[in-house]
């Protein structure tokens, strides 16, 4: 059990700590599992955060805190009976426990059997989480002069710095213990540009499951610049064209298509529910030949990464479109136990508050043949999407929406005018069927991406190679 | 077991005073929860729990830190506060940062009716039983509806007290319950179509029909099968109330004294200007009976009032909280949020006028327009007002709905959308904090095919 994170412990569960052990543990499950059941397990979770957020040059506030607590939870087939307790204290933990079990009606209890710890493999050692608080106020100073700086036309800036250093451990009556410590570092810098009336603005970020190391491989100017650059174009931006064209997304950013467009739609529990498009459609063709889709919680220090997922499964990279042909859905345990399926792998949550479902982690699209270059120069008038902000799926009709906020107009197979932010939207399948060119240059995003379901919010990634899709609706206002 | 949330609140001032802190704001809660959802017709979640916390935010030396915790013992309180004032020493000092003058703070707060016992002591079968006749309802409304994301209640209640250094002691107290389904019907290609609906309010009198909720979920998913695009164009467009609330919600983001200070609002410079026609009243007002955003004191103890904030198309006042008025030299409007952590400035329950004709009277005198039902993204810029946004709903032809749209976006500029609207419905109802009638705005733009 853990011994290969770097990180030292901090939680009060880990392992070998007196508070927490195995009689304990045992009791808990037992109790959970009084009234029946298929099985009950334990979410620990202990989670400190320490951000500072500076406005305009000066430090507004300095912000921490500890969050500790357990999730019990009872299923029986589909049915889930949930509580949880605010602190470890073994008279809340059976409580919750109580609670948790009124979900199975009839049968006895189940006997648990002896606990065996799980080995995990750590994607993303860590050697020190410590990162001082003058230096995490030094951090975001390093940024907001950077963007200041990088031009007179830069009003204001902002920013912040939070990192999290969170341990989970994950005890079920199957007997089997999962403890992991997952850190994660984050930067954020948004500035406001001003050049005669126009005032646009420009925001950067990035980080993942590092420690202050990732400021060596990315600096913090590097964000500040990053801001003000997009600030700076967009002061130059002209409204975006209306109507149904060729698109071309560029590497990295863009991956927020694959995981609106075909991620969330692939989560096992809506096609449990059979709300989802892609329901009953596993082995059909779903996308173009040159479209392999891959959730890969496995990449290193990504912030979408887990070393073992919150139902205590150690995952592994999930192929969800093969060559076009749907392959697989996101399973946690009650939809892999749904389908009959051996393995799980997704089940994630935000906190120990809340129920674990289907979810993704870093999810991408596999490099092509083509030269970005050369995909560009093929479109005679279409859009070039470069950033995105976020977005959104129906999942049962299947309609996405990301929002472009730095896009520029093709013409002639040639960037020229920066357009106005504006919405995309398309159909899953429909539009991944329209990719016709793939470019070699994959690129993971270094965004701050975080995916909202059902009011949980998690981190994730996402990636994929400049894609050229030849029809995909562009929200703008000229046409 | 009850916590003495005013003896929590008092020790941890105390103590903050006795470490030397000339500021503090000390905010102590508990909440109890229950969520229950059903799915043709089998349970699939029982969630109960209850929590408690702690947030502060103390000013030392004019340098801010905040921080919270769900430990209420004594002792690990101390050594919590303890932990936030080391935090301060390394913030910066900002004279502006300071809580308000005693003499602003709120003497006598309102009684308002915002917690219902009934809602609190609701029990799981009971909301068992309602989930179910609700969904059942979605399944008997028509033969093609296939499946169910599931009928789901939900409750919560909770109890805070917020304690100033300045002297200000407040209780507040309220309630929630809602219940929502989601029914799926079959469409050509493998599309499902889902449609949803809900009810939610402070007391449980009044939440509205549990079969009418489910009837509602349906009668809207049959009704977008074989939703097909609009051809791109400029089309009047009629905002359906609950999507309405959104562009409401917009306004909101922008008038707000934090957006404001930091230069993230197009109405930044806009006060006493025309922002939106004449049928443009917005009204911020904390004491809407039973509302789900009523309050009786703000998030730093200052007294509240309904405000005015625009009226008949002119920006009239922002909404804000201390620092954001020191910042931008004008008077703050109790409109913090947050006590115990950073005080933001806040909406209360924020809402567009009601006109005076029926929602279905919107369509009149219509040629050819779209009938917006849904919203999906987050196209919105507040720096600039650009507004793109993926829609859903119906095509209005002679006045008349005649079929499903889906798969486009509307995108105007939101001052232009503002400027557009042209009537506005009698239907509003303060289901949610922010919330407005339908209306109708005479032009933007729809990409679709």
């Amino acid at each position: 059990m853990g011994g290969l994170n770097v990180v030292r412990s901090q939680a009060p569960f880990a392992p070998g700590s007196a508070a927490v052990d195995h009689d304990l543990i045992d009791r808990v499950l037992r109790r959970a599992m009084e009234s029946g059941g298929d099985f009950a397990d334990l979410y620990f979770e202990y989670r400190r955060y320490d951000a500072v957020s500076m406005e305009d040059g000066r430090v507004r506030s300095v912000s921490g805190g500890v969050d500790l607590g357990v999730g019990v939870r009872v299923v029986a087939q589909a049915a889930v009976g949930y509580a949880y307790a605010e602190g470890i204290e073994p008279e809340d933990l059976l409580a919750a426990a109580d609670t948790a079990s009124r979900i199975a009606r009839g049968g006895g209890g189940v006997a648990t059997v002896p606990v065996r710890s799980l080995e995990v493999t750590d994607r993303y050692p860590v050697a020190s989480l410590e990162i001082e608080a003058r230096e995490r106020v030094e951090l975001v100073r390093r940024a907001d002069t950077a963007a200041r700086q990088a031009d007179s036309r830069i009003v204001r800036v902002d920013g912040s710095l939070v990192v999290v250093h969170k341990e989970v451990m994950v005890c079920s009556s199957r007997g089997v213990t999962a403890y992991d410590v997952q850190p994660m570092v984050r930067i954020s810098v948004s500035v406001v540009a001003k050049s005669g009336d126009r005032i646009e603005s420009g925001q950067s970020g990035g980080g993942g499951r590092f420690g202050v190391d990732y400021f060596e491989r990315v600096p913090p100017e590097a964000h500040g610049q990053e801001a003000a650059r997009v600030a700076l174009v967009n002061l130059g931006s002209e409204p975006a064209p209306a109507g149904t064209m060729p698109v071309v997304l560029a590497a990295g950013d863009s991956g927020i298509l694959l995981h609106e467009a075909v991620g969330h739609g692939l989560e096992a529990d809506f096609n449990r529910k059979r709300t989802s498009n892609y329901t009953d459609r596993i082995g059909e063709v779903v996308a173009s030949p040159l479209v392999t889709v891959i959730d890969d919680p496995t990449l290193s220090g990504s912030r979408g990464s887990i070393n073992v997922d919150d139902e205590g499964e150690v995952p592994s990279p999930h192929r969800l479109i093969e060559g076009g042909v749907l392959s697989a859905y996101l399973h946690d345990r009650i939809t892999a136990n749904h389908f009959g399926l051996p393995n799980a792998g997704s089940g994630r949550r935000e906190s120990f508050r809340e129920v674990p479902m289907p979810r993704m982690t870093n999810t991408l699209m596999v490099a092509g043949n083509d030269d970005p270059e050369s995909i560009i120069r093929s479109v005679k008038r279409g859009v070039y999407a470069k950033r995105f902000s976020g977005g959104q799926v129906n999942i049962s009709n299947g309609d996405f929406v990301f929002s472009l906020i730095e896009g520029y107009l093709i013409e002639d197979g040639k960037l020229t005018a920066p357009l106005k932010g504006a919405n995309l939207i398309g159909n899953g399948p429909e539009a991944l069927t329209t990719v016709s060119m793939v470019g070699h240059d994959f690129e993971l995003s270094d965004g701050m991406w975080t995916c909202g379901k059902d009011g949980q919010s998690v981190p994730v990634g996402v990636g994929m190679p400049t894609v050229k899709l030849d029809e995909l609706t562009v929200g703008g206002t000229s046409f | 077991m009850a916590i003495d949330l005013v003896g929590v609140a008092e020790h941890a001032l105390a103590t903050l005073r006795r470490l030397g802190v000339q500021h503090a704001e000390v905010s102590v809660g508990t909440g109890r929860e229950l969520e229950v959802s059903v799915r043709e017709g089998e349970v699939e979640l029982v969630k109960e729990a209850s929590s408690s916390g702690l947030s502060v935010r103390v000013i030392v030396d004019d340098k801010v830190a905040t921080s919270s915790t769900t430990d209420l013992k004594r002792s690990a309180v101390e050594e919590f506060l303890r932990r936030a004032i080391d935090m301060a020493a390394v913030s910066e000092a900002d004279p502006l940062a300071a809580p308000p003058e005693p003499s602003e703070l709120s003497t006598h707060v309102p009684k308002l009716e915002l917690f219902d016992p009934r809602v609190e002591g609701f029990l799981a079968d009971d909301a068992i039983a309602m989930a179910r006749t609700a969904e059942q309802a979605a399944f008997g409304y028509d033969p093609r509806i296939s499946s169910s994301e599931g009928a789901s209640f939900s409750r919560s209640s909770g109890r805070s007290v917020l304690a100033t250094s300045g002297g200000f002691l407040g209780q507040k107290d309220g309630t929630y319950v809602s219940l929502s389904v989601q029914a799926i019907a079959d469409d050509e290609g493998g599309k499902k179509r889902n449609g949803s609906h809900w009810t939610g309010s402070r007391f449980l009198e009044d939440l509205e029909d549990p079969a009418a909720i489910g009837l509602e979920a349906a009668k809207r998913a049959v009704a977008s099968l074989g939703a097909k695009k609009l051809e791109t164009g400029v089309y009047p467009i009629v905002f359906d109330k609950d999507v309405a609330r959104a562009i409401v919600g917009l306004v909101a983001s922008c008038i707000l004294g934090d957006a404001v200070y930091r230069q993230r609002s197009y109405l930044a410079e806009k006060l006493g200007q025309a922002i939106g026609s004449r049928w443009l009243t917005i009204v911020d007002d904390p004491f809407v009976e039973r509302g789900p955003g009523s309050r009786t004191f703000d998030g730093e103890g200052r007294p509240v009032s309904r405000r005015a904030v625009v009226e008949d198309g002119t920006l009239k006042s922002f909404l804000l909280d201390t620092y954001s008025a020191r910042k931008l030299g004008l008077t703050p409007t109790g409109s913090a949020n947050g006590g115990g952590g950073i005080p933001h400035s806040s909406t209360s329950n924020l809402y567009l006028v009601a006109g005076d004709r029926p929602a279905k009277a919107l369509l009149q005198g219509i040629e050819r327009g779209l009938f917006v039902q849904r919203m999906m993204g987050f196209g919105f810029d507040p720096v600039t007002g650009n507004f793109s946004r993926g829609a859903e709903g119906f095509l209005i032809e002679g006045g008349q709905i005649t079929r499903p749209i889906g798969e486009i976006t509307i995108s105007r500029n939101l001052d232009g959308v503002l400027h557009g609207i042209t009537a506005v419905a009698d239907d509003l109802s303060h289901k949610t904090a922010t919330s407005s009638p339908s209306f109708l705005v005479d032009e933007m733009t729809v990409a679709g095919a």
